[in-house]
């Protein structure tokens, strides 16, 4: 009688045998995400030489290293704040029905299959000296001698609006779709303009949706490393941060320096979440469709 | 209707010169690897000399070994997506009905993998991969991918579920159904949709995903992106155009698998659901 009634005590809780559904996906993500990430900071903590410590001392010491943090940054918050800010006014004017609107949205999901790879490619190809947007330049004569848009800075942040800016637009629009529009109308009848609406009806029940799709194009930007290899100046000026765990990991084998790298990495790109998450907190949260009546 | 204007703001002109500066940017993009693909010789012109090619397509076949890449890429992607349902939508269902102690903190460890880049947790994993010697070949291929699959199945799943009426499961119980029929007579039937939307989202990104293949895969488990990559950052042994060749391959194969995807879900809907302005 007693198991029975435990049984009833936690199936109250919520607790039963239906929860069990819930183990293989637990287990996965315990043995191949959290057991690894562990493994990978408890690594971090045994290099070869230098103490505890050694790792994470060799890290920020080594200018070679270190600036890799102030690279990645330098890329991927300018072509983050780009792609959210350039979205808004575009989305603003396309939400609500329109002919081809359904295709627009489709072109502008091509570039996320395409992948920083091909991207890659087609950037050498179409900015390169002799490609067509050189030519262009040419002979309208804005420039006379071709302008270096690969293998260095432009390249890769080129590279991350292209990736990028569509994320980020399909997901400020899906936000902005959310927004119930008589809200607008009302206030439009009450006699606001144009940009007083944007600014005290859209604006702030827009801006945590801005926050979280900044977050989320940071996240995809932080991460670069195939285009900042390939279109880049990989031990110059676009040596990002992943290209330096890497190279610790592939290049030199020292794993422990690689898992202080992908540490420092994480800790930075968390830092600068919780940075803008914490900002959001402080704005509207709640529904964002009007009330009846 | 007739109240629509022709003559934009200028505001407005602004907005749709930057869209279609991007499309135009976009299409060069994709245009000029297209072009070069086809072209014989292309070095400072505007078009390709002495005709047009498709023999790039054939050496690239040959040099790349294309068919073994190709079979792995499928191979790969299909077991991703087979184990990441399997896994992932029994969990995505108790969490869809349940509510139970240590909740939020479960959908906050299925939503981490999917936040954090894949090189930050990519390297520790393949180290331990390669400790338990699961890398360099198809299984460890196939796990890595899993990871932030299986949470993506889970997360697209969950809302997926809420929208069904419990009212329908709660009377198969009535009428005696345990779980297990429940699952496979009254929810399988109903999930079909949402199931065939989650597969091919997760397929298209197992395709495309470079970094965490790229850090398990050995020289007989590369899928299309990995050798896509090798044989661009190894250029200047072949000839550029089979690289280029090569990533046409690439691409349309993604188009194709993207139209199929599109066919089944509406981009904007991924994210959050769109209410459409009725009222016009």
């Amino acid at each position: 009688m007693s198991r029975v009634s435990l049984r009833h005590r936690l199936a109250e809780r919520g607790i039963d045998r239906n929860l069990l559904l819930l183990l293989p996906a637990a287990v996965f993500v315990l043995t191949l995400f959290i057991y690894p990430f562990f493994y990978g900071v408890g690594l971090s903590f045994q290099p070869k030489r230098g103490g505890p410590l050694g790792a994470y001392r060799e890290f920020f010491t080594d200018a070679y290293l270190r600036d890799t943090v102030w690279t990645t940054l330098r890329l991927s918050l300018p072509a983050a704040l780009l792609n959210v800010l350039a979205s808004v006014p575009i989305a603003l004017r396309m939400r609500g029905r329109f002919r081809g609107r359904r295709l627009v949205t489709t072109i502008l999901v091509v570039p996320i299959t395409l992948g920083t790879v091909l991207t890659a490619q087609g950037l050498l190809n179409f900015l390169g000296p002799t490609g067509w947007f050189n030519r262009i330049l040419m002979s309208v004569r804005i420039v006379d001698t071709p302008v270096s848009l690969t293998h260095n800075y432009w390249g890769v942040f080129l590279s991350l609006v292209i990736t990028g800016f569509p994320f980020a637009f399909l997901l400020v629009l899906s936000y902005l779709s959310g927004i119930d529009p008589t809200l607008e109308r009302a206030a439009a009848t009450l006699g606001a303009g144009r940009w007083q609406r944007f600014r005290r009806i859209t604006l702030p029940l827009l801006a945590p949706g801005l926050a979280t799709t900044f977050c989320l194009t940071f996240v995809l930007a932080f991460s670069v490393f195939p285009s900042a290899v390939l279109v880049g100046d990989p031990s110059g000026t676009t040596r990002v941060i992943s290209i330096a765990a890497y190279d610790a990991a592939y290049v030199k084998y020292d794993y422990a320096l690689a898992s202080a790298v992908a540490v420092v990495m994480g800790v930075v790109e968390l830092v600068v979440i919780a940075t803008v998450l914490g900002g959001r907190s402080l704005l509207y949260t709640g529904s964002t469709s009007g009330g009846k009546g | 209707m007739s109240g629509r204007r022709i003559v934009a703001s200028p505001g407005a002109w602004l907005v749709w010169g930057a869209v279609v500066f991007f499309f135009v940017n976009l299409a060069g993009v994709i245009g000029s690897v297209v072009v070069s693909s086809f072209g014989t010789r292309w070095f400072d012109t505007w078009l390709p000399e002495g005709g047009w090619t498709t023999k790039w397509y054939s050496q690239a076949w040959d040099e790349f070994t294309l068919l073994p890449v190709l079979t792995v890429t499928l191979e790969v992607s299909l077991l991703v997506v087979g184990v990441s349902v399997l896994i992932g939508v029994p969990a995505a269902y108790v969490l869809a009905r349940r509510s139970f102690p240590g909740r939020r903190l479960l959908y906050l460890l299925f939503l981490l993998p999917i936040l954090m880049p894949p090189i930050t947790y990519g390297i520790p994993l393949a180290t331990v991969l390669y400790k338990y010697g699961f890398a360099g070949n198809l299984s460890g291929v196939v796990l890595a991918n899993l990871v932030p699959s299986v949470p993506f199945v889970i997360l697209t799943m969950t809302p997926f579920i809420e929208q069904i009426d419990p009212a329908i499961e709660r009377a198969a119980r009535m009428c005696g159904a345990g779980t297990t029929q429940v699952f496979l007579r009254i929810l399988a039937p109903l999930l079909v949709p949402g199931i065939l939307a989650a597969s091919i989202l997760v397929l298209v990104r197992t395709v495309g995903m470079f970094e965490l293949t790229f850090l398990t895969a050995g020289p007989d488990s590369q899928t299309l992106v990995v050798a896509l990559y090798y044989s661009m950052s190894a250029a200047g042994i072949r000839a550029q155009q089979s690289v280029d060749a090569m990533a046409v391959m690439y691409t349309s194969m993604m188009l194709v698998l993207l139209v199929v995807a599109l066919r089944f879900v509406n981009p904007t809907q991924l994210v959050a659901r769109v209410k459409e302005d009725v009222s016009e």
